[in-house]
């Protein structure tokens, strides 16, 4: 029989909600893990200070003019930098580095965002320093092709492996099965000795 | 038939989520012992080619190369400006290297480094010798360092003849290990001869 959270068996109505909310975790997990639609409202997100408006305070402001709805360039941040560019010798993510090489990376970059540069230039600006390495990124070549490859593969298979779960479960645990048949008709009434003792038990209390 | 009844009864009998779980470990076994049998063996041998690579001068502007030395005798340096050590044997560096400059040639190699910083500790120090950038540490991958600073003694046929991992306290220290070049029957380094 399967239990609900407290310990009380399933009706057929709460192992389908049961089932709807395992489905959606795991479709939702897929889609975190795959940098799905969310990624992007993290990227758009302003900067500290920055205010809403800010993109139509210049000239054309309210003019509803060509340059009205273009994109503003998002000043760079230090935090933001350091998840998406690597220490040139310590083989981790700058934010995760102390060394004193990530350090002198780090005055480098502050200089630049103080310069007004954007993310993409302060990485241009480190690309021409360091080499793209710096940018932690695999080239180009058939073996880094897996780097893509793998992680997309072992999702795809954690998916299918969830739903193939979720399907034998819901097999074994289905109305054809009398262990599980509480809170709903039951599919086969007792056989055998329990008929016997259930008829006794009817006899016996007069029901 | 029986083989197919042994093969059916051993699925039985594992399971194949044990089959997979056990599968699973042994890849990971085999991925580390790859990793450890091309970890290399410790760097170049005495008596190899030293690797050349064509890379920017310092101060930028040019392009050079070990290959360049053919010929000489060279004390190849590797350094960065933001390595301590590094600072502290640039000086006994630099005065053996005005004081036998006619009979071995000092290259040193910025490894992933700033170039502006770099600049700054050449100035800092007054370094005239030969300097090459190397940008992205693809030839102190090369040279299979363990960090910085690390010299290596190339000569004149571009064959390793010693290699010493760490800083040079001395000048007398630099000419020990650089003896085969400047004539004498010094012991060389820490590092010589071992590799």
């Amino acid at each position: 029989m399967s239990p609900g959270r407290d310990g009380s068996p399933l009706s057929e109505t709460g192992r389908a909600v049961h089932l709807r909310q395992l489905l959606v975790t795991a479709a939702f997990a897929i889609l975190v893990l795959a940098g799905g639609p969310t990624a992007p409202a993290f990227a758009e997100t302003p900067p500290r200070g920055a205010t809403p408006g800010a993109a139509q305070t210049g000239p054309d402001a309210g003019s509803g003019g060509p340059d009205a709805a273009a994109p503003v360039p998002i000043r760079a941040n230090l935090p933001d930098l350091e998840d998406e560019v690597m220490c040139p010798i310590c083989g981790t993510l700058l934010g995760m580095s102390r060394a004193p090489a990530a350090e002198r990376q780090r005055v480098f970059m502050r200089r630049l965002i103080r310069e007004g540069k954007t993310n993409d230039e302060i990485k241009d600006a480190l690309v021409a320093e360091y080499g793209p390495q710096v940018l932690g990124l695999p080239d180009d070549d058939e073996i880094n092709f897996f780097v893509y490859v793998v992680p997309l593969s072992g999702l795809i298979l954690a998916a299918l492996a969830v739903l193939w779960a979720a399907i034998r479960w819901r097999r074994g645990h289905g109305p054809d099965d009398p262990k599980t048949s509480v809170g709903s008709e039951p599919a086969k009434g007792p056989g055998g000795s329990d008929s016997a003792r259930l008829d006794r038990d009817l006899a016996e209390y007069d029901l | 038939m029986k083989l197919r009844a042994r093969l059916a009864g051993f699925w039985a009998g594992v399971g194949l989520a044990t089959f997979f779980s056990l599968a699973m470990v042994a890849a990971l076994i085999g991925f580390l012992a790859w990793g450890m049998v091309n970890a290399g063996d410790g760097g170049i041998a005495t008596g190899e080619p030293v690797p050349t690579a064509t890379l920017p001068a310092l101060p930028p502007g040019e392009e050079g190369s070990l290959a360049d030395y053919r010929g000489e005798w060279v004390l190849l340096n590797v350094w960065a400006s933001w390595c301590v050590p590094c600072r502290e044997e640039s000086p006994a560096l630099d005065r053996f290297e005005r004081e036998n400059r006619d009979r071995i040639a000092v290259l040193g190699v910025d490894t992933r480094d700033l170039s502006e910083d770099a600049l700054a500790f050449m100035r800092e120090y007054d370094i005239t010798y030969d300097q090459l950038r190397d940008a992205n540490g693809a030839y102190a991958d090369d040279l299979e360092t363990t960090g910085v600073p690390e010299s290596f003694l190339v000569d004149p046929q571009g064959d390793l003849v010693a290699h010493f991992p760490g800083p040079f306290r001395s000048v007398a220290e630099i000419e020990d290990f650089a003896a085969p070049a400047l004539g004498g029957g010094g012991s060389s380094g820490p590092g010589s001869g071992d590799q």
